[in-house]
């Protein structure tokens, strides 16, 4: 409850301080001392000083699994800022409104994170999502950024009417919204509606994390929008839809597995093949980022699958590793001046430590033992292991992540063993160090997973 | 009327909506046929509420207050849509400013 309301509260401060502050240093300042706010906030509710007490009638409910996410979003939001708030100044004059999206954006977080009724996940739903469509079309005069921001508008709202017709469907079987009361059946066998309507906000949700069939807006969206925001939207808020989407099919369909799970694993089958093979492909830096941000989601749909424990605990350990590890990557993609893979090219003679934590980053998203994302890939294969019979799937899932190795590694061996002479960039020394801390934290999370993992249940 | 009526309208005209956004290319009819779909969903919502009223009336509650909660839900599209549509036609104003035509066909730049 305090991030949902300080969050809001910090949005609408950032939009004053954008006509009250007019150097953009101070407004950097603020957005970044209103996210520590936030974080630290959100780590007292965990410990269980709760400053609002608002009576929501059950519609939401903060747990340790809501916390724990939340606290891992802020957080990145929070390095996400200290290492790219310098570059939104490129995209547009409207600087202090850039924050004051982020920070709606965050608000819509915590409610996707938290809900326990219907209503709540289509509202954080679209709090998160109407914003967003904003900061794609930030660069007003490019038309590739105006084009990505009506295609996601326009794809984005299609989904979101397809969700509530769902919603409405399952409204007229059950007469509630509360995820708790849908499948608390007295018949025997669920009606039509709520089968139909379940399949409707499962085809939504795939939607919006981007799974196949349904990823096909994802790679023109992300290369479209200005890499600075394409960063911020391919972790923080897909990792934010993937916790709504286990929450609610957890809570509200949890009884009827056996209805959607052989839909879930075709749609992650196709979401690993679609997005490993054509990475491959890419010739553009930030446009197989865009695909492997496919291929992961397909790999976080396997915890949808298997609906355990394990599988939640792995999901937030994806969501930190995969989240840290993006966000480095694209701060120093920012700071490019080809995306291609060419622009790579003896990277690690000029900048021998962002070569480095590069190299850390993407040995994590490839899955490589000592990285965070090695575990949290081991975790959700351990996940859908003990669920039941589907050896088939691991093995799917493995071979999927031996390709992806191929195009990760292709940045690697242009930065390393590749003769370049482009031109020299320029980085702050605060710029390096956060880098470093957030290389540091993925080797962390690969270690010591227990770290994060135990805040779950102490 | 039963509610099957109701049901088959709502369902017909999200399937208009979603007819219009696959095969139409002007952006602002695209926009026009979401707003459709939105709209079969209140009209949904609306009847189901009463609905879920009507049959707790029959089992005997007189003070019931069931199917409230989804003509609230209904408000709260309204809201929505309205953010959606500013947002919504100032990206296609947006555009419209720059190539002078809103018909979808345009956005192909980001294919090569």
């Amino acid at each position: 409850m305090n991030a949902l309301i300080v969050s809001a509260l910090l949005g609408v401060l950032m939009m004053f301080s954008g006509i009250l502050l007019k150097q953009k240093k101070a407004l950097r300042n603020v957005a970044i001392a209103g996210m520590v706010l936030l974080l630290m906030l959100n780590v007292l509710e965990m410990a269980g000083i709760v400053l609002f007490k608002i009576d929501t009638k059950g519609m939401m409910v903060f747990d340790r699994f809501a916390l724990l996410f939340t606290t891992i979003a802020f957080a990145s939001t929070l390095l996400y800022l200290l290492l790219s708030a310098r570059d939104m100044e490129k995209v547009g004059i409207n600087y202090a409104e850039y924050f004051a999206l982020i920070f709606f954006i965050l608000c819509g977080i915590t409610l996707t994170a938290s809900f326990k009724s219907l209503l709540i996940l289509f509202l954080g739903i679209e709090i998160i999502s109407i914003p967003l469509y904003i900061l794609t079309g930030s660069d007003k005069k490019n038309l590739k950024s105006n084009e990505a921001s009506l295609k996601y508008f326009l794809l984005g709202s299609f989904s979101t009417g397809l969700l509530l017709m769902g919603i409405a469907l399952i409204y007229g079987a059950r007469g509630t919204f509360y995820t708790n009361d849908i499948t608390v059946f007295t018949e025997a066998k669920p009606s039509a509606l709520i089968v139909a309507g379940m399949l409707l906000v499962l085809f939504s949700m795939s939607f919006k994390v981007s799974a196949a069939p349904f990823h096909f807006w994802t790679p023109d969206v992300y290369d479209g929008a200005p890499t600075v925001f394409t960063s911020f939207m391919a972790t923080i808020v897909k990792a934010a839809f993937f916790i709504a989407f286990i929450r609610l099919f957890d809570d509200a369909f949890g009884l009827l597995q056996s209805k959607w799970q052989l839909l879930v694993a075709i749609i992650t089958v196709a979401t690993l093949f679609i997005g490993n093979i054509t990475a491959v492909f890419q010739q553009s830096v930030k446009r197989m980022l865009a695909y492997s941000s496919i291929a992961q989601a397909g790999f976080m749909m396997l915890s949808l699958f298997a609906m355990n424990t394990d599988a939640k605990e792995g999901l937030l350990l994806y969501t930190a590793a995969y989240s840290l590890a993006t966000i480095g990557i694209f701060a120093v993609l920012i700071k490019m001046n080809d995306y291609s893979f060419d622009g790579f090219n003896g990277f690690a003679r000029q900048q021998p430590l962002l070569a480095a934590t590069t190299t850390i980053f993407l040995l994590s998203l490839a899955g490589i033992p000592l990285t965070g994302g090695f575990l949290a890939k081991f975790y959700m294969l351990k996940a859908v292991m003990i669920s039941g019979d589907h050896l088939w799937l691991v093995i799917v899932a493995i071979f999927m992540a031996a390709i992806s190795v191929y195009y990760y590694f292709r940045v690697i061996q242009a930065m390393y063993f590749k003769e370049g002479d482009s031109p020299p960039i320029e980085v702050s020394r605060g710029f390096k160090w956060t880098l470093v801390l957030l290389a540091a934290l993925v080797i962390l999370l690969g270690i010591f997973p227990s770290l994060l993992l135990n805040w779950l249940y102490f | 009327m039963p509610i099957n009526y109701y049901i088959f309208l709502s369902v017909a005209l999200f399937c208009i909506g979603i007819v219009g956004v696959l095969t139409r290319r002007n952006a602002i009819i695209i926009f026009m046929c979401i707003e459709l779909m939105l709209n079969a969903v209140n009209l949904l919502l609306v009847a189901f509420s009463k609905m879920h009223y009507k049959t707790a009336l029959l089992a005997g509650d007189a003070a019931t207050t069931a199917g409230t909660d989804g003509q609230l839900f209904v408000f709260f599209i309204m809201v929505v849509a309205a953010a959606e549509v500013s947002v919504g036609l100032a990206i296609i104003v947006m555009m419209y400013r720059n190539i002078h035509s809103v018909d979808v066909n345009f956005l192909n730049r980001l294919k090569h």
